[in-house]
């Protein structure tokens, strides 16, 4: 096997693009959180509103922390990128798993909201972050905005 | 042990039978659940870290792809975590 090709002997140097894009997640997240206890509350009460509170803000660290291991890792190896991303997977269903253990008999907690939320915005981030995702060689992680490249997008309109 | 000496022995009533059932039964389902997206992240980031060594070039867009897979195919387990939370608290 070619040495120079070995993932062992590769790192994955320069941009991060996947904390751009939890970045950028979590303040989707974070400005559309009053809007989701609100509609939990309506729902299911206080308990639901708290309840989603508590979802959403697990949600927002999952993809923060998936971001930083992936970060962490790929510079040094990427073979130690991949046994991250595993015991990463690992360890953060146990982080959420021991969060909501230890917030299940609390009083202010609604199990069905709590779960409902983690879903329904885990989804929905994703789904409403891929609008804004570049797949290009030029832009890894987002689009670049339309001020930043004006001459990009003036050279598309005929 | 006390629990399947006591099934065995018929000692248990139907409702603790149910008890039972539906806590084996959550667990099997947030075990089962997380096997698929296991599998699925192994396969997804070691195609990624291939694609990233034949091409150090695109590994930016690898990466970008890989992280969003990654999400998409995590929600499989905590779609199973969630299923065993209300099955077993709710």
């Amino acid at each position: 096997m070619n040495e120079k090709l070995s993932p062992l002997a590769m790192a994955s140097a320069g941009q991060a693009p996947e904390v751009t894009v939890s970045r950028d997640i979590i303040r989707r997240g974070l400005i559309i959180a009053p809007l989701i206890m609100v509609i939990a509350g309506v729902i299911w009460g206080l308990t639901g509103a708290w309840s989603a509170g508590l979802g959403l803000a697990l949600v927002l660290m999952n993809f923060g922390l998936a971001a930083a291991l992936i970060s962490w890792a790929a510079p040094i190896s990427l073979a130690l990128m991949m046994g991250v991303t595993l015991f990463g997977f690992l360890l953060r269903l146990g982080l959420i798993s021991l969060a909501v253990f230890l917030v299940r008999d609390v009083s202010w907690v609604s199990l069905p909201a709590l779960g409902i939320t983690i879903i329904v915005t885990h989804l929905g981030l994703l789904f409403w972050e891929m609008r804004f995702i570049a797949a290009s060689l030029a832009f890894p992680g987002l689009r670049p905005n339309a001020q930043e490249y004006p001459s990009s997008s003036a050279a598309e309109t005929p | 042990m006390e629990a399947i000496a006591r099934l065995v022995s018929a000692e248990m009533t139907p409702a603790e039978l149910k008890n039972n059932a539906a806590a084996a039964s959550a667990g099997y389902a947030y075990g089962l659940a997380a096997i698929g997206p296991g599998i699925g992240i192994g396969y997804l980031v070691g195609k990624s870290v291939e694609a990233m060594a034949r091409q150090p070039e695109a590994a930016g867009m690898v990466r970008t792809t890989m992280f969003l897979g990654i999400a998409f195919t995590e929600a499989l387990a905590l779609i199973g975590f969630v299923v065993f939370i209300l099955l077993k608290f709710a």
